[in-house]
């Protein structure tokens, strides 16, 4: 028997009213201007950014604060508000060689041409506390007189050599293939590339991180070094129709990072280096890298290689690498359950009852 | 070989590229300044919409989608009869119908619309991307090799 139940509105309207004052906090205390969070939360936004896999910054700074800071909750409320929005079209690809870079690190090379760039970066800080901070008082930046100048991929240098594998991997650049788009077509394993990307590009950073984690702990070991890591802002390129040519809609930051991994040769091509590719919207170095040691991991198949670990298997991965899907799959397990639940209660009821009589039969004999 | 409209064509590129480049305040500054603003209807927008921004596997490879991103758009007619069109990143339609009204003027008299307003955008974007290059030099590390010694 199926039962409706209604109720509850009552309780929902004045718990969003609650919600609403414990988002806003002591009135006494000044309420938080979008603006301020771009600006002093800006790793915040980028993340909101990337795994809502919308870039406009107000908007993820607006979800952060309609979701009191709760991360996967602001991915959730951009991940929404793109559904409303038509779609212009497709970009040109991003040239990640042209970038306006802020940061370039190579574990690979020390003498890089452009050179190796800290950039704003938490590395060496010591992770001290520092209540100083918050008077808001810092000095402009230092500043070095430079050149502008060209800084080639470090994976185009070793390319050169043919030590590392191209660009187009094992795929043949002259095939002109249909770019795949998870956001229009339903994912049917096995994937290509292009879709996997976009689906770890969009993954939980936390779900990445660990796996990238396990492949280095040896659960699908790749042997990975960080050929280059580089931040900073790239061209959007739009073809116009009505125009008839492309336009540069302006600039955005990305994180780009070119992981090489040990070698793979055949009885055609000599070993070579091979790769694995990340790139996420904003500073996201933290993911770049755990994208690129996932993307490497699921390339086994095409380099022949047992997939014997988790971050080698593509279906696991990006069935489960969305933190929208997984929390909503998650988290439905609070709403109303009642009818299942009975129909449960009925059956465990049963079994007990069985049991119990087998029990009983039993002592009889 | 290079046809007459297609040197119009990358000059009009150019001019929509610094404009969508252009700071909402620095933008509206100069075309405050504009003396002679011409009348103008709405043809399509302004509105907001998304672009899918694409990628390359490993920088240089196959394309993939990597995320959307925000553009506004517009297109106006001005009293003399051009058409413009305006685009940027961003949900700013003032923005993209000052590019579009900007756009219509370019292709009545170049010139001005680039000595007013192109060449200061221009010039601010250089300084602009002068001072992030500045700043990230200063980072750049110059390594040593420490010699040890015999003992």
């Amino acid at each position: 028997m199926y039962v409706a139940v209604k109720g509850g509105e009552a309780a929902i309207a004045n718990a969003h009213a609650l919600l609403a004052d414990r988002r806003r906090g002591d009135r006494s205390v000044p309420a938080l201007r979008i603006d301020q969070i771009v600006e002093q939360l800006g790793l915040a936004v980028d993340r909101a950014m990337g795994e809502g896999s919308l870039y406009d910054k107000e908007l993820a700074a607006l979800a952060l604060v309609q979701a009191r800071g709760d991360l996967i909750e602001a991915i959730f409320l951009v991940r929404a508000y793109r559904t409303t929005l038509p779609r212009f079209g497709y970009s040109h690809p991003v040239e990640t060689g042209e970038m306006l870079i802020e940061r370039r690190i190579s574990a690979t090379f020390k003498d890089l041409p452009g050179g190796q760039m800290l950039g704003p970066t938490f590395d060496y800080t010591h992770r001290l506390l520092d209540p100083s901070i918050v008077s808001g008082d810092v000095p402009e930046p230092i500043t070095r007189s430079e050149e502008p100048s060209r800084s080639p991929r470090v994976t185009d240098l070793l390319a050169h050599e043919g030590l590392i594998e191209p660009d187009f991997g094992t795929a043949d650049p002259t095939e002109d293939r249909e770019v795949g788009d998870l956001t229009r077509e339903p994912l049917d394993f096995p994937l290509d590339r292009d879709l996997r990307l976009q689906a770890l590009a969009r993954g939980d950073e936390g779900f990445l991180l660990a796996l990238g984690y396990s492949t280095q702990r040896g659960y699908g070991r790749s042997h990975p070094f960080v050929g280059e890591i580089r931040i900073g802002e790239v061209a959007v390129e739009f073809d116009v129709p009505e125009l008839g040519f492309a336009v540069n809609l302006g600039r955005i930051r990305v994180t780009e990072c070119q992981m090489v991994n040990q070698f793979k040769g055949s009885a055609k091509v000599p070993p070579q280096f091979t790769r694995g590719y990340g790139l996420v919207f904003g500073q996201a170095e933290r993911k770049a890298m755990a994208m690129s040691l996932v993307d490497r991991a699921l390339r086994a198949k095409e380099f022949g290689e047992d997939i014997t670990a988790p971050a080698q298997d593509e279906e696991f991965v990006i069935s489960h690498s969305d933190n929208v899907q997984a929390t909503g799959f998650v988290e439905h397990l609070k709403l109303p359950h009642y009818v299942d639940f009975q129909a449960e209660l009925d059956l465990i009821r049963r079994m007990r009852a069985e049991h119990e009589a087998v029990a009983v039969k039993e002592a009889a004999e | 070989m290079q046809t007459a409209s297609s040197i119009d064509n990358s000059a009009r590129k150019a001019a929509l590229d610094a404009l969508a480049a252009a700071p909402t305040l620095a933008l509206a500054a100069l075309w405050d300044a504009w003396a002679d603003k011409p009348e103008h209807t709405k043809v399509r927008g302004p509105e907001v919409g998304l672009v899918m921004v694409r990628g390359r596997a490993g920088g240089g490879g196959a394309a993939f989608n990597l995320g959307e991103a925000s553009v506004s758009r517009a297109s106006v007619r001005i009293v003399t009869g051009e058409v413009g069109h305006g685009y940027c990143l961003g949900r700013d339609l003032g923005k993209a119908e000052i590019i579009a009204v900007i756009d219509a003027l370019w292709q009545r008299d170049a010139a001005s619309v680039e000595a007013e307003i192109i060449q200061p955008l221009r010039t601010l974007a250089v300084k602009a991307d002068q001072k992030l290059r500045d700043e990230a030099a200063a980072t750049k590390v110059d390594f040593f090799t420490m010699v040890r010694g015999d003992n």
